[in-house]
């Protein structure tokens, strides 16, 4: 047999006995939870809106003023109202939808690549490095949420990036403890001995065993987060130290309708609710995603 | 009193998952008679537990179901009973005791806490606390551990001494039947000496039957009075100790078994396994369900499902039984 | 002719809190090449923290190590990683000893990977299915996941991929007991046939006696860290001398009606094995405890034909 028909037989071997992928089946299990794809259909609406924003309606016109029109109810021309200024409320939320999107995933996403490394290093070489990055993060994690975000805004000034690093401030204890816990159950076990027992040397048991195998869990708690840092931006911005007018933000958008809520409603139902579905959305996915990954846990 | 204490006929139990049918246990009959100690014997996945946890009604419920048969209990059905009734029998008449002494405890629970819980539940003679305690006291020297003890969490006991514990609390209330689940597979081999030795005086003392479901044949030896093996969810043999141990005529599983264990006496240079595996059980093979795996497989194991060839009280599901008569 | 493994008064002690844990308390064995030698215990005795010292999975605390007569334990990590690809390890629990996450392929290219062994992807390919055969996997499992498999199979797979470096010798640490007695008896077979065929030394790990008696040349004892007995493995069967080992020997329930056992069933629990006072660790279970037995330790002495026993009924 010359080394060509070798190598086909070889290749072919390995084909034919290709299993079907992972993401195949759990996307299997998701598709049969109807709640979760219910998350997952308004969630994809929302990205949609991020991604297509200028298309639904041009950025400028979220932030034409028109005094004459201020404070109008939903209508044929204006689908969710006018706010306080005379701007198309329906054009500030889809432009709105990018700025949260961004904090809540931008945050999350920093806060476990960090949370990822720190709680690596921690978990893995345990000890002294254990014992000083868990100290360093439980100071940190004893700070109040809001006095830290205030503190950060004070120092640095308001605008999203700044909001950003207080979120993924508070993102990153609470992801390195869950990523160091997870990387300890794994550790455990027999295969990261057999691991070490044929030569393989730290840096790739780290990535090709303990993190692959601890990511699970983080994952779902992922989604969770974000719909939770969504929510935080939009609170923070509610109170002047995110994104500054006039650039369309949902949290300012509900600061600068509450003094009308009686009498103008629309101002803070729409950005309310808007933060509410995506939030929500996630969270249903979230839970869909959890229960698609280990399905003993609905037993 | 030739009266069976529980009879069961023609069980069957499945499980329902997304993907496929399970049929763990299909048609399983046997009988105990008051103090008698059945084994049943088979490796893992053959069914034995399906049909422990069938007796006491303890099947996860979204998944199993029951599909046919009855487990006759003094006179009474067990399979039609309501959760109330059968939460009465369970502890006080009928008794289980599980594999793993180290997960069976609740860790945040004193022993003697976990022993009175039992008695308090069934406490049909109304004893008051005092009566209570000394009875707990009585348990626990009863399996050899010293009653002073009884203020201490699981954690402070070896794996030999937990599984005392558990057998404390299952024989609490005095059963008639006790459903013991592999009880020494977890333990070290003396350890699993001393507790044996302690369930066959407790036995000999307390009149309970017992079933003892197992993979060791030395335990069977050493602790039943009948044997069945089960073998892809069916009783294949069944017998007196004597028959399986010392008869003649055997189930060809029954003498794979015996053939794949190493044994102390015989040198032998290599053991017999079994070839191939269990049967899958969400696709079971026609016929015999061994005959994949059976030297003497004969036309008729693949299509025919075996009948219960009877010789004495010793019975064999195999075709090669059939001519004899 | 020199023993492949050899070691002299080896110890691993961890700290825990109240003290040292003496794990591994003093012990000499000694392996030739092509043999195998048992090392049966119950739990707590030592037997796999022993094995894995050996290997240099755990640091010992103190005492050499001679692997073809060179002491792997002041070995700096390069000279290590050479000789590690000639000892590797079978792990006992076939669910937790392979990545949930790797296909068979990958499982067993690890080693072969990580040591650089081949240049071309389809040498390695080759090797790796000839692996799978050698050990009895079809090869339509080549690219499935363990949980996709049984028990006997996954154990099947960690037994390529031990010999994937072509070692010289591994330790075995219970690699049947989680596996049924038909499986069980398969995977026993193999690893014979292999000892036969490739001239692998063994340290066969087990607390099942009658495994080890079909396995294994000679068989050591541990009780509480230390060697309380060793012969060659006939001969402990047919003439143990220990008290421990007289009553694990009587303890094994025999596949057999047998009227009167006779049997003497051991009394009480293990004594703690952290910061051990000196002498017999048996002495609170045995029936034939006298004074001499307390207050200093009892070395293993040869009673002749190469069967050494640490009691003072012997000495």
């Amino acid at each position: 047999m010359n080394s060509m028909t070798e190598m086909n037989t070889i290749s072919s071997i390995k084909k034919k006995y290709k299993k079907k992928s992972r993401f195949k089946e759990i996307w299997k299990r998701m598709k049969k939870n109807r709640i979760a794809m219910f998350g997952l259909a308004i969630f994809a609406v929302i990205v949609f809106c991020t991604l297509f924003a200028d298309l639904i309606v041009p950025y400028k016109v979220s932030l034409e003023q028109n005094i004459g029109i201020r404070l109008q109810p939903p209508s044929g021309t204006h689908w969710f109202g006018t706010d306080v200024y005379g701007r198309d409320i329906f054009a500030r939320i889809i432009h709105g939808t990018r700025n949260s999107l961004v904090m809540g995933i931008g945050a999350v996403f920093v806060g476990i690549s960090l949370g990822g490394v720190f709680g690596a290093v921690a978990g893995y070489y345990g000890g002294r490095i254990d014992a000083l990055v868990m100290r360093v993060m439980d100071t940190i994690m004893c700070i109040p949420f809001m006095l830290l975000a205030l503190a950060i805004v004070a120092a640095l000034g308001p605008g999203l990036v700044n909001v950003l690093i207080a979120l993924m401030l508070s993102m990153v204890p609470y992801y390195t403890r869950v990523i160091r816990s997870a990387i300890l159950t794994v550790i455990g076990q027999d295969f990261i001995e057999a691991a070490k027992a044929c030569g393989t040397p730290d840096r790739f048991i780290i990535v090709k065993h303990i993190l692959p195998n601890a990511i699970g869990p983080v994952i779902v708690q992922a989604t969770m987060s974000v719909g939770s840092m969504i929510i935080w931006a939009a609170a923070m911005s509610f109170l002047g130290m995110g994104i500054q007018p006039p650039t369309p933000e949902w949290g300012s958008m509900l600061s600068e309708g509450k003094d009308y809520m009686l009498y103008a409603p629309h101002l803070v139902i729409f950005p309310g609710m808007a933060i509410v579905l995506t939030a929500l959305s996630i969270n249903l996915m979230g839970d869909g995603l959890r229960d698609a990954l280990d399905p003993r846990l609905k037993d | 009193m030739d009266e069976k204490l529980i009879v069961v006929k023609d069980l069957s139990v499945i499980y329902k998952t997304d993907e496929a049918i399970v049929h763990a246990v299909n048609k399983i009959s046997f009988d105990i008679g008051r103090k008698e100690t059945i084994g049943l014997v088979g490796e893992t996945g053959a069914g034995k537990t399906t049909t422990a946890l069938a007796i006491l009604q303890l099947l996860p419920e979204r998944t199993a179901s029951i599909t046919a048969g009855e487990i006759v209990y003094r006179g009474e059905n067990l399979v039609t009973k309501s959760k109330e009734e059968m939460r009465r029998i369970r502890g006080a008449f009928i008794s289980m005791i599980f594999q793993d002494p180290m997960t069976s405890l609740n860790p945040i629970v004193t022993v003697g806490e976990q022993i009175r819980e039992s008695l308090e539940i069934h406490n049909h003679n109304n004893k008051n606390k005092n009566e209570l305690e000394m009875r707990v006291d009585d348990l626990l020297e009863l399996v050899g551990i010293q009653s002073r003890r009884k203020g201490e969490y699981p954690h402070q006991f070896s794996g030999g001494m937990k599984q005392r514990v558990v057998i404390a609390i299952a024989l609490a209330c005095d059963p008639e039947l006790l459903i013991a689940d592999e009880p020494t597979t977890a333990l070290d081999v003396t350890i699993q000496a001393q507790v044996l030795a302690l369930m066959a005086e407790l036995k000999d003392k307390l009149n309970t039957s017992m079933i003892m479901i197992t993979h060791d044949l030395g335990v069977v030896a050493q602790t039943c009075d009948k044997v069945a093996i089960v073998y892809a969810g069916e009783i294949i043999e069944k017998g007196t100790a004597r028959d399986i141990f010392e008869g003649e005529k055997h189930h060809p599983y029954t003498i794979g078994l015996f053939g794949s264990i190493p044994d102390l006496e015989v040198e032998a240079r290599r053991l017999n396994p079994i070839d191939g595996l269990m049967p899958d059980p969400t696709n079971l093979p026609p016929g015999c369900k061994f005959h994949p795996r059976c030297k003497s497989c004969m036309e008729i194991c693949k299509t025919e499902h075996p009948a219960l060839h009877s010789f004495g009280e010793h019975i064999i599901a195999c075709h090669l039984y059939a001519k004899e008569v | 002719m020199e023993p492949l493994i050899k070691t002299i008064d080896l110890k691993k002690y961890f700290k825990v809190n109240g003290g040292y844990l003496h794990a591994v308390d003093g012990v000499n064995i000694e392996i030739k090449k092509g043999q195998t030698l048992g090392v049966v215990g119950e739990s707590g005795c030592g037997k796999s923290t022993l094995g894995r010292v050996v290997l240099r999975l755990l640091e010992a605390t103190s005492g050499e190590v001679f692997f073809e007569g060179k002491d792997i334990l002041k070995c700096d990590k390069t000279e290590m990683n050479k000789i590690r690809r000639q000892m590797q390890i079978i792990f006992q629990d076939p669910f937790s000893s392979l990545n949930p996450r790797m296909s068979v392929f990958e499982l067993i290219a690890e080693p072969l990977v990580m040591n650089h062994v081949y240049k071309s992807n389809r040498e390695m390919t080759e090797k790796i299915l000839n692996l799978m055969e050698t050990v009895g996997l079809a090869e339509r499992f080549v690219n499935a996941y363990p949980h996709e498999m049984d028990g006997g199979r996954r154990q099947r797979v960690g037994v390529a991929r031990a010999l994937a470096l072509n070692p010289q010798f591994i330790v075995c640490d219970e690699p049947v007991s989680a596996l049924d007695v038909s499986i069980q008896a398969q995977i026993l077979n193999l690893l014979m046939d292999l000892q036969e065929e490739m001239k692998f030394t063994y340290m066969f790990i087990t607390h099942d006696l009658s495994v080890v008696k079909h396995i294994s040349n000679e068989i050591a004892v541990m009780y509480l860290g230390q060697c309380v007995e060793r012969a060659e493995s006939r001969e402990l069967f047919r003439n143990p001398l220990h008290p421990y080992t007289k009553a694990l020997l009587s303890a094994i329930p025999v596949p057999r009606l047998i009227e009167n056992h006779n049997r003497s069933i051991l009394r009480g629990e293990v004594s703690d094995p952290i910061n051990p006072k000196p002498g017999c660790r048996f002495a609170s279970r045995c029936d034939y405890c006298k004074d001499n037995c307390l207050g200093q330790d009892i070395p293993l002495q040869d009673q002749g034909g190469g069967h050494f026993v640490a009691c003072s009924l012997y000495q």
